[in-house]
């Protein structure tokens, strides 16, 4: 036996869950490198050329009637459009968890549609459906009705797919002990289910807004490019055209913000979400 | 192949796992490290293993220092609490897995495998999936595949931790025979102290992040040398600065100088074996272990008053044992610090 | 909800007849219409040499940006969950960023990065390279719009299977290819799936960015998406209802993979 502890220094032994120490540093160069060239650098370059005219430049391109008339029609539709959706898609998502009925499993596959289908297939779609010649005999297309059916049509997955998970996770328990203290049906969810929801719902709504704040090919075709029917992206598209690449660019980082403020929300309520879940899943 | 560590160090931001651990096992021995939770029993293991890299120290595997060695050349055979069995192979894969990177022949692995499954007692089963295993049936698979490879050295971590109570018993007694058979240097992590005594030969008491003793089982209940050891392999009274056995507590029905006064609070009866709980006369609460027999002879009832005596009490702080009530035979080490390495031929 | 009968019709009236209203009768109505005077019409529409063109453009651009996303997302996946590092977070950001942007916007910085006046522009002209109104200006737009996800589809399953087995692999001699290899890919490998086919998905219908970038040059840098726009707008009903259909078709397909991969996963 040793008389005293040898202390030699550990082993500079690489870290072998598996990659070895050489191949993580190059690893992590890939993938920011490759981050940086497909995303960042645009972002920069659009950053850049927004500003490249001077603050005040940018700020009366973003206050323009009619960069302001598009930004607030975004911001109102997605409004109509998120409410819209967190009382029917937690409708349908209920229906999909706790009832049982026959094709549940192919309504269960269609909801993922909007994720599927192209947009602009969707906007050639909604025009037979919404516009002219329409079975319905109505014609919406081109009007800000459109815009709004064109955008619960493709963020209607969001809401139902985040509220899914909590609701077959949720603890049956919990509505029993509720019925066994005398709550009725309505009033359990109103205490008792919907409180649980609420990070899932809230955070689906989040996402289903930057996604409504940003949609373009849908809208395009449905609802069109006059003046009273366009959305910030189209009000976009079409400065491209004309040539105005600094408005273009100034309008976009507005929106850009606006939805990133979004994401940053849909964080925040994961954390405050997730405080009620125990420390460790070991 | 014996196994050394000499002076590990290990920290994990501010909490210091390892603190100077030196241990030694002996070649084909069956050590056990015990110790509760956070007593750095399984950060030890896996140092051995290579699964972590020791701050300071060294580990050397049958003479040959390997702790610049990465986990893949130790040769180690290492079972895990949860199996981390390979869900996606079968029993079959996963026990030729070790022989498959090795690049055996098949004829070779088939033969290979069939014995060892023959060995944990799971033959017929190659065919089938983990997941469609009991919790035994899948460690027994574990630990043939950890043999599978003939390793010098069989680590365990916590092996039986995930299992009911019933097959934990039987594993344990089949891990016994199979070392018996196998004869392969092993170390298994537990921090259950029946278990550790039952299965092992030598046993090291970790906590905190240091070695408290380490001996056979007998030398670790009757010589223990800290006030730690010695509740943790066994149940203590505390008397004054004395520490009691229940099994040590004689209960008498008629006092003299050596006995000490006690109510009989509660009596109850846990199959063979009696639990007198009892209160002296400053409020110390004590409980005695008898046998049914002593109980019949002594007629006690709850809410008597008798009186007790003291055996083999033990003092950790220097100075023997006081004249505690009842003390009779002073004993005991005196200094219950880091007890160091002890070697147990 | 322990209901009533007449409340539990009365959800099922709402949520069905909502999804039926909003997704299915489109659908149904886009094939009817398209089929409307027989196979013939949109047939020819798509195998027009136009039409092939979009549709081989398409598929190539799937063909190379999937790929390529597949080998990051799973690479990018092992670095964040089994490697911490102070950068992590910003990797993360950098992820989420493609769902926060409109595809417009996606579009004008790329025209704006790789464009006359762009950062890139000079090298690029003098190796002859063309990125913009061309091949690799789309198969970008496309690889911007679909990098996150086979990273977030792979994240949580690399999360959930922990290291265990990983270790075990390396206990028993296999060095970390192996191991990966061997052990993890497998274990990764429905969560994988499902990224690739929502990440083929995106790429197959990606418009608004690719409109941007590519000047939708009928016969050279139009795909399949831009072929049912410009044939929309120019009254060739069968041209945009045959690219239309086909294009429903493959999202259908995509939705059936989803599906049955959702499953093995759970299994």
């Amino acid at each position: 036996m040793e008389a005293h502890a040898a202390h030699s220094p550990a082993a500079p032994r690489s870290r072998s869950l598996r990659l070895p120490g050489v191949g993580v540093g190059l690893g992590r160069g890939v993938v920011v490198l490759w981050l940086s060239v497909i995303v960042l650098l645009p972002l920069a370059a659009l950053l850049d050329k927004s500003l490249s005219e001077g603050l005040g430049h940018f700020w009366d391109q973003v206050s323009s009637p009619q960069a302001k008339r598009a930004l607030e029609l975004v911001l109102v539709s997605s409004l109509i459009v998120v409410a819209i959706n967190a009382v029917f898609g937690t409708i349908v998502a209920w229906l999909l968890v706790r009832d049982n009925f026959p094709g549940k499993s192919i309504v269960n596959a269609i909801i993922d549609l909007p994720f599927a289908l192209p947009t602009i297939v969707a906007s050639l779609i909604l025009i037979q459906l919404w516009g002219k010649h329409s079975p319905l005999g109505i014609d919406i297309a081109l009007t800000r009705a459109a815009i709004v059916v064109a955008l619960c049509f493709v963020t209607l997955p969001f809401v139902v797919r985040a509220v899914q998970p909590l609701l077959i996770e949720l603890d049956r328990d919990m509505e029993e002990a509720a019925a066994s203290l005398g709550a009725g049906g309505l009033t359990t969810f109103r205490r008792i289910i919907f409180p649980n929801l609420l990070p899932g719902l809230a955070a689906g709504v989040a996402l289903a807004f930057a996604r409504a704040l940003g949609e373009y090919g849908s809208v395009l075709l449905f609802a069109g490019g006059k003046p009273d029917t366009q959305v910030a992206s189209i009000f976009i598209g079409q400065q491209i055209e004309t040539g105005n690449e600094v408005g273009a660019a100034a309008v976009s980082i507005v929106l850009l913000a606006m939805a990133l403020a979004c994401l940053f929300v849909i964080t925040l309520i994961q954390r405050w979400g997730s405080r009620h879940e125990r420390g460790s899943s070991k | 192949m014996g196994i050394s560590v000499a002076g590990a160090n290990k920290r994990f931001g501010d909490f210091q796992a390892l603190d100077d651990v030196s241990i030694e096992v002996p070649d084909g021995s069956l050590t056990a490290l015990l110790g509760p939770s956070g007593s750095g029993k399984s950060t030890l293991l896996r140092a051995i293993a290579g699964l972590e890299t020791l701050d300071t120290g060294r580990v050397l595997i049958d003479g040959e220092d390997v702790s610049k060695k990465p986990t893949q050349k130790r040769e180690v055979g290492f079972v895990f609490q949860h199996y981390a069995a390979f869900k996606h192979m079968t029993v079959y894969e996963n026990v030729g897995f070790g022989l498959k990177i090795r690049k055996w022949r098949k004829a070779a692995i088939r033969a290979r495998v069939d014995e060892l499954l023959e060995l944990v007692q799971l033959p017929g089963l190659a065919d089938r999936y983990p997941s469609q295993l009991s919790g035994g049936q899948r460690q027994r698979m574990a630990l043939a595949r950890a043999l599978a490879v003939q390793p010098q050295v069989l680590l365990l971590d916590e092996p039986f931790g995930a299992l009911d109570a019933k097959v934990r018993k039987d594993l344990r007694a089949w891990l016994r025979n199979l070392h018996e058979e196998m004869n392969v240097t092993t170390i298994f992590v537990t921090h259950d102290q029946e278990e550790a005594m039952d299965v092992a030969g030598q046993l090291v008491v970790m906590n905190q992040g240091r070695v408290e003793q380490s001996g056979t089982a007998a030398d670790l209940y009757d010589k223990p040398a800290n006030e730690f050891v010695m509740s943790f392999v066994g149940e203590v009274n505390r008397l004054g600065d004395d520490f009691v056995r229940p099994h040590d507590i004689e209960i008498v029905r008629d006092r003299d100088d050596s006995t000490a006064e006690a109510l009989v609070r509660r009596i109850v009866a846990l199959g063979f074996e009696i639990r007198v709980e009892l209160v002296l006369d400053d409020g110390t609460e004590v409980w005695a272990q008898l046998t049914r027999g002593e109980l019949q002879r002594l007629e006690l009832r709850e809410g008597e008053i008798a009186y007790l005596r003291s055996a083999h009490a033990k003092s950790f702080n220097g100075s023997p044992p006081s004249h505690t009530p009842g003390a009779s035979t002073p004993q005991g080490p005196t200094d219950g610090g880091d007890a160091e390495v002890s070697a147990a031929a | 909800m322990t209901g009533s009968t007449s409340g539990r019709w009365g959800l099922r009236v709402l949520g069905l007849g909502y999804i039926a209203l909003l997704l299915v009768a489109p659908l149904v109505l886009l094939f009817y219409k398209t089929f409307e005077e027989g196979l013939a019409p949109p047939f020819e529409a798509i195998t027009s040499a136009d039409g092939l063109h979009a549709l081989k453009l398409t598929l190539l651009t799937v063909a190379i940006a999937v790929p390529l996303n597949t080998v990051f997302g799973v690479l990018c996946s092992l670095l964040l969950v089994r490697h911490k590092w102070r950068g992590n977070w910003l990797v993360d950001a950098a992820l989420n960023l493609p769902f926060a942007i409109s595809p417009v916007v996606i579009g004008l910085s790329l025209f704006l990065l790789y464009g006359k006046q762009g950062w890139f522009e000079p090298g690029l002209a003098e190796a002859g390279i063309k990125v913009l109104f061309s091949t690799p200006g789309i198969v970008l737009a496309c690889i911007f719009v679909s990098v996150p996800f086979v990273v977030r589809e792979t994240v949580p399953v690399l999360q959930e299977i922990g290291t265990e087995q990983e270790q075990a692999a390396e206990t028993l001699g296999a060095g970390p290819w192996q191991t990966f290899w061997r052990v993890t890919l497998p274990a990764i490998r429905w969560g994988v799936a499902y990224g690739v086919v929502l990440c083929t998905a995106r790429v197959l219908g990606e418009f608004g960015a690719v409109s941007v970038v590519s000047g939708n040059i009928s016969g050279e840098t139009q795909t399949l998406p831009l072929f049912v726009e410009k044939n929309y707008e120019n009254f060739n009903l069968p041209g945009a209802f045959g690219a239309a259909v086909l294009l429903a078709l493959l999202a259908l397909a995509v939705l059936m993979a989803m599906n049955l991969l959702k499953r093995k996963e759970a299994a």
